[in-house]
């Protein structure tokens, strides 16, 4: 059965690999702040205890004040998982650290919430569109595309 | 009249440019429309860059709008040659995300189902690769011949034979009838002579060992960083299978093994897929001696309104892990609804996979992932 870890002793974890990076923690997950995102999974993937070596899923929420990415991290030695999430800001341009550096697996995963939630990944090596053509008006999965 | 004497020397060494080539959308033997935009040099690959959505219908999208119960249709459409499975992980996350139980036998009559596509989906795959190795047609008829004996099963538990819509939060939505079983038997007894005579026309097949092995390696630690998952994974060695390591239902309770290749080339991808064919034969047999009696379905409400919160419930698909993030506002429907596609994450590496190979391997390369479009684009 893959564990799924305890928010609150991932979020004790790394208040100490990355003091200041944790925005709050839930039963759903850990939240960081998009700053210190790299740090926190850097940490993560190379602590011996936490070893996430495996990036499940990049999700995009839209929560109409703000747009939530949901990271879903497992790791493979251990079979434990863990949540991360982390806020992008406003609604204008919305952007995120890219975590291609760590998992390339996320390279197409990121491509796709561009495209279809409009949260642009800073530092991703090829930032276009993927499900829908270049010039596609707005970004489909907004609350607010089309009017809403 | 130009005099042939005319015409300048060519030059001592001659210029080669690199080639631009789009294949599709639609050739790339035909797993969908798919379309790879390919840097060749001569005939040796380049640079490859995958371009799809042609078939994004926006599924994500229409499940914001629907029940949850309605949900289960679409996903049918996502992988269509898998239409059971996508239920399981769809109607998983939504048993999570509302606390729903399920009746022994309804988890009992899901994994029979699942097992079932798991070969038909994988007769397919095989059907194809032999398609792409130049065996034109006869080899995939084979694999579309018994295939069909497992659509004819689910004709008998659904009236459906692709898009089966058979399993519903909470259970199944009707029992097998009493002349699914003797068929089911008939199947499970006919099916390993079939599934050697398989292995027989790949494994020691000169043309597939001469064409497939050491083609296209994948290592395992790039195959983690790329996020593969399903028969890919394995096929690089990693025993990973989340039936073992994360066990839904009653899979907790079946005996069964994980195939692993051992090098993680294009020949192990294949053979994967026969050796996990068998498994899954074992798997159905032991659910159909176990099955208890029983109920089939928790009577959920018809729109389910689960409290404030999310799920994420995911299953070992033929194809790799699919999973299904639902966030819920308590709403009748789904305020988000995330579709973790491993046919569309599984394509990372085919870059890393193609280059340096020459265009005859391409095709053979790409069907080895296994992508279904309807599940790539969504």
């Amino acid at each position: 059965m893959t564990r799924q870890l305890a928010p609150q002793e991932v979020a004790r974890f790394l208040s100490g690999a990355a003091p200041g990076s944790v925005a709050s923690w839930g039963s759903a997950g850990v939240v960081v702040h998009r700053e210190s995102l790299l740090p926190v999974c850097k940490a993560l993937k190379d602590s011996a205890d936490y070893a996430t070596d495996f990036l499940v899923a990049i999700t995009s929420v839209d929560y109409v004040e703000y747009f939530e990415v949901v990271y879903h991290l497992l790791s493979l030695r251990h079979n434990h998982a863990l949540v991360l999430k982390v806020r992008a800001n406003g609604r204008e341009s919305p952007s995120v650290p890219s975590v291609t550096s760590l998992w390339q697996g996320a390279d197409l995963q990121e491509r796709e919430v561009w495209d279809l939630m409009g949260v642009a990944f800073e530092g991703h090596p090829n930032m276009k569109r993927i499900l829908t053509w270049e010039g596609f008006p707005g970004h489909p999965l907004r609350k607010d595309h089309l009017g809403g | 009249m130009t005099n042939l004497q005319q015409h300048p020397e060519p030059p001592a060494e001659l210029e080669a440019e690199p080639v631009v080539v789009n294949l599709g959308p639609q050739h790339p033997s035909t797993h969908g429309v798919f379309r790879l935009r390919v840097i060749m040099d001569g005939e040796t690959i380049q640079d490859v860059e995958p371009i799809f959505g042609y078939l994004h219908r926006g599924t994500e999208k229409l499940a914001e709008e629907r029940s949850y119960t309605q949900v289960v249709t679409l996903t049918d459409r996502l992988d269509y040659t898998a239409a059971m499975s996508n239920n399981l992980a769809y109607v998983l996350a939504v048993e999570k995300l509302a606390g729903i139980e399920v009746p022994e036998r309804g988890m009992y009559l899901r994994v029979i189902a699942a097992e079932l596509q798991r070969i038909a989906a994988h007769l397919i795959f095989v059907g194809f690769s032999l398609d792409e190795l130049g065996a034109f047609h006869t080899p995939l008829l084979y694999g579309f011949r018994e295939r069909e004996r497992i659509l004819d099963l689910f004709e008998m538990l659904c009236g459906a034979r692709i898009t089966v819509s058979y399993m519903r939060p909470g259970g199944v939505h009707q029992d097998a009838p009493v002349d699914f079983w003797p068929a089911l038997d008939r199947f499970l007894a006919d099916m390993p002579h079939y599934l050697d005579e398989l292995q027989g026309l790949i494994a020691e097949n000169e043309i597939v060992v001469a064409r497939t092995k050491g083609l296209a390696v994948l290592l395992a630690a790039k195959a983690i960083n790329c996020s593969m998952s399903g028969p890919v994974l394995r096929a690089s060695g990693v025993a990973w299978d989340l039936r073992k390591q994360d066990p839904y239902d009653v899979y907790g309770r079946m005996q069964f093994d994980i195939p692993v290749g051992a090098n993680g080339d294009t020949y192990d991808r294949l053979l994967v897929r026969l050796y996990e064919a068998r498994q899954s034969l074992r798997i159905v047999a032991q659910a159909r001696k176990e099955i208890p009696g029983g109920p089939v379905r928790t009577q959920a409400p018809f729109f389910i309104r689960p409290p404030v919160g999310e799920a994420y419930g995911h299953v070992e698909a033929p194809k790799g892990e699919l999973g299904f993030y639902l966030v819920s506002q308590g709403g009748i429907s789904p305020y988000r609804c995330k579709i973790r596609s491993p046919s569309f994450i599984n394509l990372t590496a085919l870059k890393e996979m193609l280059v340096g190979y020459k265009v005859a391997d391409l095709v053979v390369i790409f069907g080895s992932i296994d992508v279904n479009m309807g599940e790539v684009d969504r």
